[in-house]
């Protein structure tokens, strides 16, 4: 051990190996107690009964609690301490929304329930719909979207959509920064459109005059991310959108950072035409380890009627969800991007934490975010190097100048974070730096807080100046695994456990 | 039997008609230990510039561009078992495909050893 | 506001560390003509005992499926779900950590999404699987697009017997691409050909298996004219729970199975957040979307997990990622895959036979009712009846709602424009329903037939 310290188990004190669940198979044994079936009626299988063993381990209840509580001890959450993951947003994630979620009257509702029988359902949805809308200036929200990236692609099917209800259907090219998400382009390819990368400028903004070069009568939409990957807000954004429209394009917003400017700039008045929200950034529902999400994605008026199935209407009865498009006229959805109505579990932990935090509390969220992220940038700048001068917005970036000759890598700094308790930030992303360290402190941060992330990270970059690669080399240390072999993993696939094969 | 280089850093041998394709060192020092490879078949028509194969590390995926036109005779098959060869031998023993040209007068467009040498020079 | 730290004093101290004089100078950038004076004119933060009142005022307005007695399925499916799951689920270390990027600080998402796979893999019969989409259908639409990838073929044939939602949003997946969807018409009989539809142009066929009004089918004659033909089988899977009773897609010769993964762990949730399932054989995986969780060793030589073949994925390959996913449906995998550990081989049997009695009885209490047919006649636990040549089923089922029955979905919800399925209605029975709900079921479409 790298500490130094060994046991016969191999444990080490609370921290616990866990074999997998195949490996404690003890067949006959349960977890669940369920009735006798009785005997099966194979005329109605249709003969294709289950011929042979599936080879799932049987385990009991207390086996499978501490099997999972195990695995949960291996895991840094947000519960845990600092994660300052650029561009993902990791606030602090309010139980309130978990509680309410779990109400029987909203967690135990089947989506084709009769409309009579789930109204208080639709109207979650109409009022969370209802405070984007306000939030954002929009005058139309798809709910569906499942996330992020889900929200591109929507937005970008009512482009195409409108464009070819409109005789447009050749506009197929789509200008995308290149600081942007990987998600954007593979969601323009999703679509049926082209890339074609915009160039960054000096101040990490996207190069407005390239961008206006580029314009053209083939030109479907731009997609902008603001505040951008960098952190910082696109100045010229207006514009940038006058010239798109002026272009006959549109302007797709990349939502990801809206927690900079929630209750600040409704987007509406930037000339934004379509942007996705992840209510599990800006609205704080939980990242479970990388989903659920949702992605509701906001529309303008003249995209606002290819919104796709289904969406909630006011009716004569009451609220009214459309599933078919006959059923409003003017309607033109471009179709259905998921099976039933939405993330609904999502929505309502997003509706309680908007409704808990109010119009004050969400531009006070917006504001202290925006502080947090500046103030790491001030008491960092001297001792790291800042990629662009700031104010920057809710993340600030840095690249590895700092790590010049010092035989420390961005990696090799953030894997020392881990020893030091803290999650590390984003790494090498955006590409438009190099070696870019991206921090996102969110405003669910107190400053002492920050402050103890800032004295280590200080302590850190002198540790690295002064020679101590090696030391960096070799973290982390404290981890229940060390640093992972991922060359191996990817050359011989291991992606399943087999008898025998896994040890 | 020339060796030519391209700036998308692929080395071509050619002997008569028939030439060799690869990585160079410079490429595969930048991409990092190579976990996968993919040739192109027998029979495929490449175009100079062409994407001919496909290369990739844990982080990076990259294209292998034709450097010139011709038919692929024989992609070398070691390479999906072994994309490690790529780090370990790029410019001999992990030939990612053979090749006819077709259009021999396209090598005149390419670098040559000492050409090739001080382009990568250039990029440090 | 209790989600926000900072006093006024932290604010004061920070921005005179910053060097600015208020926090509106930080917002410089933000042109000036765009920047809202100050909050707006929207209701105020609330404590949680006026959130927690808004939010029973708004779920006591709805049906919950466990105060009726509940026959509806079509894709979602309500089961028992053990005690345990969801305190397990809510462990933070669970629930608030982000995409395992980091795998030193990730060990319990990687492993679990191990056995996951390895899960998937072994309930659908296939080799491999992935760490999860974000539901049934769009997990359709992705193997439609990777079957096209595969075969480099451009033609996807969409059975009748699959949940219309998987069609529509697969549909509309391929509606701007090159790829073209040949969609079939609702199968309630199972009558459809689609053995005699694919050809040497044929990317894949995707069907539903049990199909969406019922029928349980053997897919092996139409996985070998598929191998025939170079083209991929596709089967979906809307109930998992039926593998545990049927011999898996991929011992019928699948290529890829999808599938809906809510039946276990997940809940009903109004229908969101679903979990996307989606396995296929070894020798496509690096035509796959979403993550992958592999095994490896850590610089200690210990087991351990990563994430990999990632440049599959949009954050490396961009424009030519094989899907644009990111955000998955991991704590619905935990849930799904807690579920099933607990289920183990012997109870994950046991429940689909209970599931397959249940359903055999509804159908044997149905028979009372005259002028009711029951259409499919092999079945898991769902099955489509035809109520009478005369009868509405969307007024039977809003009929039986008014008396507190909340029985299965009218064939009509989804397809509105088929007069001849008007009088179908789809009706699901798991481990949840008693006799006395049935009974209550038939005495009162008794009532109103």
């Amino acid at each position: 051990m790298a500490d130094g310290v060994t046991t016969f188990s191999g444990n080490r004190g609370l921290a616990i190996e866990e074999p997998l669940i195949f490996e404690m198979n003890a067949p006959g044994r349960v977890a669940i107690d369920l009735p006798e079936p009785g005997p099966v009626d194979a005329d109605r299988l249709a003969g294709l009964r289950r011929a042979t063993p599936i080879g799932l381990p049987d385990l009991s209840e207390p086996q499978v609690v501490r099997h999972y509580t195990r695995l949960s001890q291996k895991n840094y959450g947000i519960d845990t301490g600092f994660y300052p993951l650029g561009s993902c947003t990791m606030k602090h994630n309010p139980r309130l929304s978990e509680k309410m979620a779990r109400l029987t009257g909203l967690a135990d509702l089947h989506p084709f329930q009769p409309q009579a029988t789930v109204q208080g359902a639709l109207e979650v949805i109409d009022q969370l719909a209802w405070w984007l809308k306000q939030l954002t200036g929009m005058p139309a929200v798809a709910m569906s979207p499942a996330a992020g990236a889900h929200g591109e692609w929507c937005g970008l099917m009512a482009i195409r959509a409108y464009h070819e209800d409109h005789g447009e259907g050749h506009r197929r090219r789509v200008l995308v920064p290149e600081s942007a998400h990987g998600t954007n382009p593979a969601s323009a390819a999703m679509c049926g459109f082209t890339v074609d990368p915009v160039p960054a400028d000096d101040q990490g903004r996207v190069d407005v005059a390239a961008l206006k070069a580029k314009l053209g009568p083939d030109v479907a939409c731009i997609m902008v991310t603001n505040p951008n990957t960098c952190g910082l807000f696109e100045r010229d954004i207006i514009d940038i959108a006058a010239a798109t429209h002026a272009a006959g394009a549109f302007f797709y917003c990349d939502g990801a950072n809206f927690n900079a400017i929630v209750g600040r700039v409704k987007i509406a008045d930037l000339g934004i035409d379509t942007m996705h929200i992840n209510l599990h950034k800006t609205f704080s529902t939980p990242h479970g380890g990388g989903g659920p999400g949702a992605g509701p994605t906001v529309l303008s008026e003249k995209l606002a009627p290819y919104a796709p199935l289904p969406f909630v209407v006011h009716g004569a009865g009451g609220l009214h969800l459309v599933e078919h498009a006959a059923e409003v006229p003017e309607s033109k959805p471009f179709g259905r991007v998921k099976g039933y109505h939405g993330q609904f579990g999502v929505f309502v932990r997003a509706l309680a934490y908007i409704q808990s935090m109010g119009a004050d509390g969400l531009r006070q969220a917006s504001t202290d975010a925006v502080l947090n992220a500046n103030y790491l940038l001030a008491e960092l700048k001297d001792v790291l190097s800042p990629s662009f001068d700031g104010p920057c917005m809710h993340e600030c970036l840095f690249d590895d100048r700092f790590l010049k000759d010092t035989g420390v890598t961005t990696l090799d700094f953030a894997k020392m974070l881990i020893d030091e308790g803290f999650h590390p930030m984003t790494m090498y992303f955006p590409l438009v730096v190099h070696g870019a360290l991206l921090m996102e402190p969110t405003e669910t941060e107190s400053k002492e807080t920050l402050d103890g992330f800032i004295a280590v990270i200080r302590a850190l970059a002198d540790k690295a100046k002064a020679g101590a690669a090696e030391e960096f080399k070799a973290a982390p240390r404290l981890t229940p695994r060390r640093r992972l072999d991922e060359t191996l993993a990817a050359r011989t696939p291991v992606l399943r456990w087999k008898p025998g094969a896994n040890s | 039997m020339t060796t030519r280089f391209t700036k998308d850093h692929e080395w071509i041998k050619v002997e008569g008609s028939a030439g060799t394709v690869g990585i160079t060192d410079y490429a595969q020092h930048a991409l990092g230990d190579i976990v996968f490879v993919e040739p192109p078949e027998a029979g495929r028509v490449l175009k100079q510039g062409d994407d001919a194969a496909v290369v990739e590390s844990v982080k990076a995926a990259s294209e292998v561009y034709s450097p010139v036109s011709g038919t692929v005779t024989e992609g070398n098959a070691a390479l999906a078992d072994q994309p490690a060869l790529v780090n370990e031998s790029p410019e001999d023993q992990a030939w990612f495909y053979k090749l006819t040209l077709s259009a021999p007068a396209e090598l005149d467009q390419l670098m040559d050893r000492a050409a090739y040498d001080a382009y990568v020079k250039g990029l440090e | 506001m209790r989600y926000l730290p900072h006093t006024e004093s932290d604010r004061r101290a920070m921005l005179a560390a910053i060097g600015a004089k208020d926090v509106e100078s930080l917002f410089v950038d933000v042109p000036a003509a765009a920047r809202l004076p100050g909050p707006l004119d929207l209701p105020k933060a609330q404590g949680e005992m006026e959130v927690e009142r808004a939010f029973q005022r708004m779920a006591m307005k709805n049906l919950s499926a466990g105060c009726a007695p509940f026959f509806i399925g079509a894709g979602i499916y309500r089961h028992h779900i053990p005690a345990a799951i969801d305190q397990l689920l809510t462990r933070g270390e669970f629930l608030t950590s982000y995409t395992p990027y980091q795998p030193e600080v990730s060990q319990g998402t990687l492993q679990y999404l191990f056995e996951f796979q390895t899960q998937v893999a072994l309930v659908t019969g296939m080799d491999v699987a992935n760490a999860s989409m974000y539901d049934g259908a769009t997990a359709c639409a992705e193997a439609a697009a990777m079957a096209c990838r595969v075969t480099k073929r451009k033609k996807v044939i969409l059975s009748g017997s699959l949940h219309p939602h998987y069609r529509s949003t697969t549909e509309t997946a391929l509606k701007y691409t090159d790829m073209a969807a040949e969609t079939l018409a609702p199968d309630p009989l199972a009558m459809e050909d689609l053995m005699g539809r694919v050809d040497s142009a044929t990317a894949c066929v995707m069907v539903q298996n049990p199909g969406f009004f019922g029928h349980v089918r053997d897919l092996a004659p139409l996985a070998a004219a598929c191998r025939e033909s170079g083209a991929l089988l596709v089967v979906a899977v809307a109930e998992p729970v039926s593998l545990g009773l049927i011999a898996p897609p991929g011992a019928m010769g699948a290529d890829i199975v999808v599938g809906e993964g809510q039946s276990l762990g997940v809940g009903l949730s109004f229908g969101g957040p679903g979990l996307g399932l989606f396995a296929t054989r070894d020798k496509y995986v690096r035509q796959m979307p979403g993550r992958l969780a592999g095994q490896t060793v850590d610089v200690d030589g210990k087991r351990g997990f990563v994430l990999t073949l990632s440049t599959r994925e949009q954050h490396i390959r961009r424009e030519k990622a094989t899907s644009n996913i990111c955000t998955n449906s991991g704590l619905c995998a935990l849930a799904f895959t807690m579920h099933l550990t607990m289920l183990g081989e012997t109870g994950f049997t046991r429940l689909a036979e209970l599931n397959h009695a249940a359903a055999v009885r509804l159908e044997g209490k149905l028979a009372r009712l005259k002028g009711v047919k029951v259409l499919p006649d092999s079945y898991f636990n769902e099955f489509a009846v035809h109520l009478g040549e005369d009868k509405d089923a969307a007024a039977v089922v809003d009929a039986l709602a008014a008396k507190g029955i909340l029985a299965g979905v009218p064939a009509s919800r989804f397809y509105p424009d088929w007069p001849e399925l008007h009088p179908v209605l789809i009706l699901a029975a798991t481990e949840t329903n008693t006799d006395a709900d049935m009974d209550a079921l038939v005495a009162a479409l008794q009532g109103v037939l």
